[in-house]
């Protein structure tokens, strides 16, 4: 028993309590909070997007930037894994 | 409650991962725990926006009623791309750790006893 | 890594068509039905994963270069910013649908519980673009993960 152990120990047990008390005190599951947000969302999404999917409608026209950083974060990790296994021509 | 059992299960889910981070001795194994976190969380925000006895958002045909919030789904859907891209590049990194060291021991690798 | 027996390959070629195809209906039908650009291209990335296992990594090198799959990885994502750009030469800001309401091939808006396949606005190119995108990804990654476990003296 060294200090890592102890250490490692009294920190799962802080974050192990920490998220059992969060489960039980959060909101009733199935009463969110009313959101304005979302309720215009599932107004007016075939009128202006013109699509039937409210979920493809976000992704790609309300919030079409976080899909363009999402897209960036593949093709990241996608260029990092070729360049690792390059195999070097003489 | 037992009426909040997903939020008990992403909790679950947490704990379990995060003792297969903290306590465990081989590279693979910490791997599977820190991709079991990330389900959890992925959980977590679909269970944020659901109201009792909703359907889904799609329009097609649909039978009438109100929606769940599609908002808390489109980011989750973000949240597992950017989870398999953090996957990929950790395997790559363990298969040229074990190439160069010989071992997968994490206890072994930076070069100080126990 | 090496191929597996001639029943395992049979059957890989037999049922490669059908998860091609439920794969590009998940893709192109993304503003009707529940899909969309990543859950098809993650269809269809694991039916090509298939016939890797399949065939063995060696066949697969001779079939197709890494070059090509950074070619059309590179294309859906340019595909995706240049429609991003079009909505400002077309309308207001980044990002605009300025093909609904218009007579574009893509312009109708549904009535109520119809689903047409021309509707939507730029949401199906959208899709397409970046179902290539995660296709040619994620091919990349895995076969680059196969080839490197092949030959174990010539380690760089």
């Amino acid at each position: 028993m060294n200090i890592r152990t102890i250490a490692a120990v009294i920190f799962f047990t802080i974050v192990s309590v920490f998220m059992i008390f969060s489960a039980l005190m959060i909101h009733p599951f199935g009463q969110p909070d009313a959101q304005a947000m979302d309720q215009y969302i599932i107004d007016n999404t075939v009128n202006e997007t013109g699509a039937n999917n409210g979920v493809t409608a976000v992704v790609f026209d309300y919030r079409g930037f976080d899909t363009l950083g999402e897209a960036t974060v593949l093709f990241t990790a996608v260029a990092g894994v070729v360049i690792l296994f390059r195999r070097l021509k003489k | 409650m037992i009426d909040n059992l997903p939020f008990i299960a992403v909790a679950a889910l947490i704990i379990i991962g995060l003792y297969a981070v903290l306590f465990r001795r081989n590279l693979i194994k910490i791997v599977i725990g820190i991709a079991l976190i990330e389900s959890g969380v992925n959980l977590f925000l679909v269970a944020l926006g659901y109201r009792t006895g909703s359907i889904a958002p799609i329009y097609t045909s649909s039978p009438g009623g109100i929606m769940s919030y599609p908002v808390p789904q489109a980011l989750t859907l973000t949240s597992i791309v950017i989870g398999v891209a953090v996957l990929a590049l950790m395997l790559s990194l363990i298969i040229h750790i074990y190439r160069h060291y010989g071992s997968l021991d994490v206890r072994k690798l930076g070069g100080e006893d126990q | 890594m090496k191929g597996m027996s001639k029943i395992v390959k049979t059957i890989a070629n037999i049922s490669f068509p059908f998860i091609m195809i439920y794969g590009l209906y998940i893709i192109m039908h993304g503003h009707l039905t529940p899909g969309g650009g990543f859950q098809g291209g993650a269809v269809v990335a694991s039916g090509i994963v298939l016939i890797l296992v399949a065939h063995g990594s060696e066949w697969m090198q001779t079939k197709i270069k890494e070059h090509d799959l950074s070619l059309y990885e590179s294309l859906g994502a340019f595909c995706f910013i240049l429609l991003a750009f079009l909505g400002i030469a077309f309308g207001g800001v980044f990002f605009t649908n300025f093909m609904v309401n218009t007579n574009l091939p893509f312009g109708q808006i549904p009535i109520d519980g119809a689903a047409n396949l021309n509707t939507g606005g730029t949401i199906p190119l959208m899709n397409l673009a970046v179902g290539l995108k995660v296709i040619a990804g994620l091919f990349a990654i895995i076969l680059v993960m196969a080839i490197a476990t092949l030959k174990k003296e010539e380690s760089t």
